[in-house]
């Protein structure tokens, strides 16, 4: 093999200086303004956190406002999910098999973490094809693998139930509290009381779906749509294109549509096989989003043909209606009205360590994020002015 | 969550391969991307190839981020030479 495309390239600080300068000209021409800032959302656990640990805020010029959106599929999961979660693993003969991201979630009582030290058994893997290996290896014991991810993930489980299905592996389960994208950008780009101006759309869940997944958001609520990778690069090239978009609305010579900056990955009809994949094995419903509601045809539970593999439908899992959380604004931060030092818990009550809402519950939540990258929120006001 | 992995494919063996990761090799589900062939890069998310990325358009993407490094360091030159011939002592430099 010869060649090849030098990733660290897409890192290279004087073309992100170019395009912080471009930014710089676009916003200037689009009117964005610290008092009445151009506002884009990503609606993507992985640019969030790419965007608080490279620091491009910090680049950016101040009349350019990041807000983070409901992207982080850990922390939307409702809480009565996470504490059903964790109930099933306290099922005798049960192995519950999870991406590590879930484990120190706190349910209403207890945690993954904490039922394991006292003796469940709950194992971490990395592909969905370990949890299967681990039904095949234990056909005495109920595997339940639990199903949190947007349709990045959804259709790799979805391969593996079918896999099962074809090996017949019937004590391979899943908890399916799958959700998926572009709803809920319909969504976010309807709530009053903010300004939005742009979707930073996510970069893995549009492999999937492809970006012609984003045209009805597009026209229907004449908001610019920039599908973007996740190198510091790609970020800043898809706030360009996303301003260009802005500008062209502004001046009256474009309309709002959807244009893709992570070409090397995404096409507009997206990955057709995994696409099959999920129509065969899901069913569409109205999913509950933690910390802000029902949004309509945002979830996917499995379908008639795959129903058991359900674990709902092969346990009974009984856990009461979880009280709410205590005065987190994590909602609001996810519609894009807060930022997370907004906050009156956020790094006082509410840290990484001991979160008190959805938002800070997972690395990749808002609140994570900016606690560990965004160490400007330690030395300012929530007004971005000096504090004492 | 949707953190995904661009490696290059090594070798396919059925709907399984073997993808190097910048020097690490490790297996992976090529299930959802049936086409592939040993030198393809693909994004590897839990286990499973995604997507086989388009070398060709991270190459386009590429050039066109460098040369908005050498546009930028262009004009700082341009900027450079015009403070110096804003210096009346420097004359007619160009």
């Amino acid at each position: 093999m010869t060649g090849g495309i030098d990733f660290a390239a897409f890192r290279s600080e004087p073309a992100a200086n170019a395009l912080v300068g471009r930014i710089t000209s676009l916003l200037k021409r689009a009117g964005g303004t610290p008092e009445n800032p151009i506002a884009l959302m990503e609606v993507c656990g992985t640019h969030t956190v790419a965007i608080s640990r490279y620091g491009l805020r910090t680049m950016l010029p101040p009349g350019l406002r990041l807000l983070s959106g409901p992207g982080c599929p850990v922390c939307v999961t409702p809480l009565i999910e996470i504490d059903r979660s964790i109930a099933a693993a306290t099922v005798p003969d049960v192995i519950v098999a999870t991406f590590g991201d879930m484990m120190r979630v706190p349910g209403s009582h207890r945690s993954l973490e904490s039922v394991r030290a006292d003796g469940a058994d709950v194992r971490i893997v990395y592909s969905p094809m370990d949890a299967l290996e681990t039904a095949r290896r234990n056909p005495k014991k109920l595997v339940v693998f639990l199903g949190v991810g947007f349709e990045t993930t959804s259709p790799i489980i979805a391969a593996t139930l079918v896999a099962a299905a074809r090996e017949g592996i019937s004590n391979f389960t899943v908890l399916p509290f799958f959700k998926t994208v572009p709803a809920a950008l319909d969504m976010l780009a309807a709530v009053p009381g903010r300004p939005l101006d742009g979707f930073i759309c996510p970069g893995h869940v549009s492999v999937i779906i492809g970006s012609d997944a984003y045209l009805p958001v597009a026209r229907d609520r004449n908001i610019p749509c920039v599908v973007t990778g996740f190198e510091p690069l790609d970020i800043l090239a898809g706030i360009v294109m996303l301003l260009e978009q802005i500008v062209a609305i502004r001046e009256a010579t474009g309309s709002a549509g959807v244009a893709v900056q992570y070409s090397r990955a995404v096409t507009p009809e997206g990955n057709t096989t995994a696409q099959g994949l999920m129509d065969d094995v899901f069913a569409v419903y109205d999913a509950e989003w933690r910390g802000i509601g029902v949004v309509p045809a945002t979830g996917q539970t499995l379908s008639k043909k795959y129903e058991m593999f359900d674990a709902t439908k092969r346990l009974k899992i009984d856990v009461p209606e979880p009280e709410g959380e205590r005065g987190c604004i994590c909602g609001e931060i996810m519609l894009g009205r807060n930022l997370p030092p907004d906050c009156p818990h956020f790094g006082a009550a509410c840290t990484p360590r001991s979160p008190v809402g959805p938002c800070m519950v997972s690395t990749e939540g808002s609140c994570a994020a900016f606690y560990k990258y965004e160490q400007s929120w330690r030395s300012e006001g929530p007004d971005g002015t000096e504090a004492e | 969550m949707c953190l995904a992995v661009p490696g290059r494919i090594l070798e396919v063996e059925g709907t399984k391969g073997r993808v190097d990761f910048n020097g690490i090799g490790r297996e992976a589900d090529l299930t959802l991307v049936p086409d592939v062939e040993p030198g393809d890069y693909v994004l590897v998310h839990a286990g499973f190839a995604i997507q086989k990325l388009d070398e060709a358009e991270a190459q386009e993407t590429l050039k066109l981020f460098g040369e908005l490094a050498e546009a930028l360091e262009k004009d700082g030159r341009r900027s450079d030479d015009s403070a110096e011939r804003d210096d009346p002592a420097d004359g007619e430099s160009s």
